[in-house]
């Protein structure tokens, strides 16, 4: 194990930022901590980095317990998330900086700087101070700079976060290569789902200083463990709803549910790609009017307006869209063919989600 | 007396506005009375000085200069500004080191009490210390005994100046390090450097201009301070009288020339840190226009 | 522990310890020491020196004074700050570089040129002497000499100030027909007063508390052109020092008082122009 975080607690006077995590990264592993900002992520990343120290718990780093050593002496490299390059040294001393004070040769330097200036694509650049660069380009300095020094980790602070919507997504694919060439442990905090589930190998997921579920993108999409995580990776629809003789409705919905009892009132989600859609009308039991549609590229959502006014989202292809010959306002009818429960109100809740969570409007929403 | 970085305004707003400008003649006025305020007040003290400084020709100048008695106080305060300078840029380092890179209780109040020499009496100042180590002072008895000199002599004009100095350097050092943050500092310590080389490394290089503004001010306060020094110096001719003590003793001696010649040497100083003060202001503000374009051109 | 933030950042014991250990060797023993030699008189004592007659006329001339310096600098320091921001002139830049010129120089020089420039003789005084103006040795020389100490304060508050106004404001004035003269009075001053308030607080705290100028300028007559500082320097020369020290006290106290009100006042004025900006 490259990292192991073991019972980790942190409280800034009264508020506990971080509520006894444990997880651990393997050797090599491109990792994400997601999370809503205030979620704890952050503060986890840090008290790795020794920026911050923990409450209680120990932090692990290649088997080697590091509570106690100094941030020096930890040997991990970390971006942090406005860069903070030294805006008073060029590109190459910035990059030079942790092996001036490693006390490396000259030559060696020199050799270094130019090998990470070749593989960050920096070249040319080496003589720009700081504030003579685009966003993208001191991000990539100021991972050349963590990196240098050859670290056993490298730690990234929300690295996409202070750049434009283009680039980013140009340095998402950047980082995922550079992490296949280098194969140094890296673990990054982000905000952003979809960024999480584009790039990292597996997702630690946090809320509130709570560690809710560690997974591959795909278990925590496919199998989020509880509400927080369905409803925060991905898009989801979510209805509330209330039993009566062994059915759960909410307007003309209705969902079996043999084994609740009359009155009980439950939460259920269901991904869009599972409203499936027919153009006949008789084809699905549900009717309701196309009032939208969204184009994303390849992938399009569809809001469907119910006759009782409730609105719900799908997804289809542009093919299976022109194949069904849609247009906006057209009726149609649907079924939705696979759907979780969220929560029973009181009774099964996990208790820290009751006090988190306030009962969601009925109609479905995008988080 | 707020920082170096005077806020910036893009040229855009400079240009002429016909809505939101006075008349031609209403501006006329308004400058021909500032110009004629600032002329009077400024410039004509200024050039007074070295134009009665030389009224009698160079070598009277250089043959007052040259006087044992003043050469003696322009020795004695080159020597007061390079003990006290380096005593308080040291104060002013570590004061805004606490400050600006850490959170604390009663920061604010800390930060009042560093302003306090500012808002004292020169006369005050030179007094306070004369009550604590004068002979009729706390400490006079004892230091009598064991015959050490504090009050009239250099030491007391050491402590004196430094008082009067205190609050400079650090005051031009807190906001610019509240300003940068610490997050370069703790990306240093990340790379492996310990506090000294984040220091030498990280930190000084960002505050240099704002340290050199205040080292200056610092230094002109300095050797300029006549009030406190007075008071703790005892006047002694060659001994203890600074160069503005001198400037006194000449004045009412009523050799007049010789007073503005010594005078004149202070005046100097004065426009020397004005020029060091608009050369750094030009610096900070091209470093910024830099900066601004260098982002301008990416977008 | 919990409670204290963890800063990774070494040396705060350090810089805190020798930033604590050197206030209080240099300025906060020595201000304390004042006062406790204060408290060693009686209060009847106490109250007999700070109001001798020589005493009260010259807390008279160092207040009424500096109020009017301070006065005089609200004023011109205003519109001097006002031309520099708004206007292009020839010239402008040396004006602008000159303000700072009484911080830089030394307040014995500003004394002595000063008193030679009003004069019988001086460049100044050949012209206004015989109008009747008296700028050496007259309370008026005292009021000059302290103008001139006070003058950056006002000039360099205010100009970030008028620098960060939005034009926008002066504009939607112009569009719903206020002349420029009314745009001034009901919209820009009471944006700036505050501030200026503040550099008069500045100028007035300098000016109270000043020596070096006034002691060539104003020929240091008792009940006429003496100075409270100057009082105090004649009391420590006839080695009473106990009438030195109370007076001082006094001096200190106001200027304390002073410093205080002045910080309150920068909070003041920086949230009216939150507001504005």
């Amino acid at each position: 194990m490259s990292i192991e975080v073991k019972n980790v607690s942190k409280k800034f006077g009264e508020v506990a930022a971080v509520n006894n995590v444990n997880f651990s990264v393997r050797e090599g592993e491109l990792m994400a901590l997601l999370g809503p900002s205030g979620g704890g992520k952050t503060t986890v990343l840090r008290m790795i980095a020794g920026l911050e120290m923990p409450s209680e718990g120990d932090i692990f780093i290649r088997g080697e317990r590091v509570n106690d050593i100094a941030i020096q002496k930890r040997n991990i490299g970390f971006v942090f998330q406005n860069y903070a390059l030294f805006k008073n040294m060029t590109v190459f001393k910035n990059i030079a900086f942790g092996l001036k004070i490693k006390k490396w040769k000259k030559a060696d330097i020199q050799a270094r700087v130019i090998e990470l200036l070749k593989l960050l694509g920096l070249e040319g650049l080496e003589k720009r101070y700081p504030h003579q660069l685009s966003g993208g380009q001191r991000q990539r300095v100021a991972i050349a700079r963590a990196l240098a020094p050859k670290p056993s980790v490298l730690l990234l602070d929300e690295p996409f976060g202070a750049v434009d919507a283009k680039i980013r997504q140009e340095l998402r694919e950047w980082l995922v290569h550079l992490h296949q060439d280098l194969n140094v442990t890296t673990l990054f905090v982000t905000h952003d789902q979809e960024e999480a589930m584009e790039v990292s190998d597996r997702i630690v997921i946090f809320s509130r200083g709570n560690l809710e579920q560690i997974g591959s993108p795909r278990e925590v999409y496919d199998h989020p463990t509880n509400e927080f995580v369905a409803r925060f990776i991905g898009v989801m629809n979510v209805l509330e709803l209330e039993v009566r003789d062994g059915l759960a409705k909410v307007k003309e919905l209705e969902f079996p549910a043999p084994n609740e009892p009359d009155g009980q009132r439950i939460r259920i989600g269901f991904r869009p790609h599972a409203v499936q859609i027919s153009n006949d009308l008789t084809e699905f039991r549900y009717q309701a009017v196309l009032r939208r549609t969204y184009f994303l590229g390849i992938m399009l959502r569809l809001e469907l307006e119910l006759p009782s006014g409730l609105t719900l989202r799908s997804r289809m292809t542009k093919e299976e869209y022109a194949q069904l010959g849609l247009e906006d306002g057209r009726r149609v009818s649907f079924q939705i063919r696979q759907y979780r429960v969220l929560a029973r109100e009181n009774a099964l809740l996990p208790e820290e989600l009751q006090a988190i969570y306030e009962p969601p409007p009925t109609i479905a929403e995008n988080i | 007396m707020a920082g170096i970085t005077k806020t910036h305004f893009s040229s855009e707003q400079k240009a002429s506005r016909r809505g939101t400008e006075e008349s031609p003649v209403a501006k006329w006025v308004l400058i021909s009375i500032g110009m004629a305020f600032a002329l009077t007040f400024l410039l004509l003290p200024l050039v007074n000085v070295f134009f009665q400084a030389f009224e009698k020709g160079w070598s009277f100048f250089f043959g007052a200069l040259k006087d044992p008695d003043s050469w003696s106080a322009i020795r004695l305060t080159l020597t007061i500004a390079a003990i006290s300078v380096p005593l308080n840029v040291v104060f002013g380092l570590a004061a805004s080191w606490a400050i600006a890179k850490f959170e604390f209780r009663g920061k604010s109040i800390l930060i009042t009490l560093i302003d306090l020499p500012f808002a004292v009496s020169p006369v005050v100042s030179g007094l306070i210390f004369v009550l604590m180590f004068g002979l009729q002072g706390y400490f006079g008895r004892w230091l009598d005994d064991h015959d050490i000199k504090i009050i009239f002599a250099v030491p007391g004009i050491v402590m004196a100046t430094v008082f009067v100095t205190f609050p400079f350097v650090a005051r031009e050092l807190i906001p610019i390090m509240q300003a940068t943050g610490a997050e370069q500092e703790q990306a240093a310590l990340t790379l492996g450097a310990n506090g000294w080389q984040t220091f030498w490394y990280v930190t000084l290089p960002s505050v240099k201009w704002g340290l050199l503004y205040g080292v200056i001010l610092c230094n002109a306060r300095a050797m300029g301070e006549f009030g406190a020094v007075s008071v703790v110096s005892g006047h002694i001719t060659g001994q203890t009288d600074t160069m503005p003590l001198r400037v006194e003793k000449l004045y009412n001696e009523y050799n007049g020339t010789a007073a503005f010649a010594v005078a004149s040497l202070l005046a100097l100083l004065a426009l020397l840190t004005l020029g060091v003060k608009t050369f750094i202001e030009w610096k900070t503000q091209r470093n910024y226009e830099l900066a601004q374009r260098a982002t301008d051109e990416q977008k | 522990m919990a409670n204290k933030k963890f800063n990774p950042l070494p040396g705060f014991g350090l810089t805190m310890g020798y930033t604590l250990l050197y206030l209080s060797v240099l300025v906060l023993i020595p201000i304390a020491g004042l006062f406790l030699k204060t408290f060693q008189l009686s209060w009847s004592d106490f109250w007999k020196l700070v109001t001798e007659p020589r005493a009260l006329a010259a807390y008279k001339l160092t207040f009424g004074a500096a109020l009017i310096a301070a006065l005089v600098n609200a004023v011109f320091g205003t519109l001097l700050a006002w031309i520099l921001v708004r206007y292009e002139f020839w010239g402008k830049r040396f004006i602008d570089a000159l303000v700072d010129f009484p911080f830089a120089l030394p307040t014995a020089v500003a004394g002595l040129t000063l008193s030679s420039l009003f004069a019988n003789n001086g460049w100044l005084g050949r012209f206004l002497v015989p109008l009747g103006i008296q700028g050496a040795y007259t309370p008026l020389a005292v009021v000059i000499a302290l103008t001139f100490v006070g003058l950056p304060f006002v000039v360099r508050t205010l100009q970030p100030v008028l620098e960060n106004l939005e034009r926008e404001v002066e504009e939607a004035a112009a569009t719903l027909g206020a002349g420029r003269f009314r745009t001034f009075i009901s919209i820009l001053a009471p944006t700036i007063f505050p501030t200026i308030i503040t550099g008069f607080a500045l100028a007035f705290a300098r000016a109270v508390g000043e020596y070096g100028s006034i002691v060539f300028v104003s020929g240091n007559l008792p009940f006429k052109t003496e100075i409270a500082p100057y009082l105090i320097v004649i009391r420590l020369e006839q080695y009473d020092y106990a009438g030195a020290t109370a007076i001082a006290a006094v001096l200190l106290v106001i200027s304390i008082v002073i410093l205080g009100l002045i910080n309150w006042l920068e909070v003041w004025a920086g949230q009216f122009n939150k507001n504005s900006s």
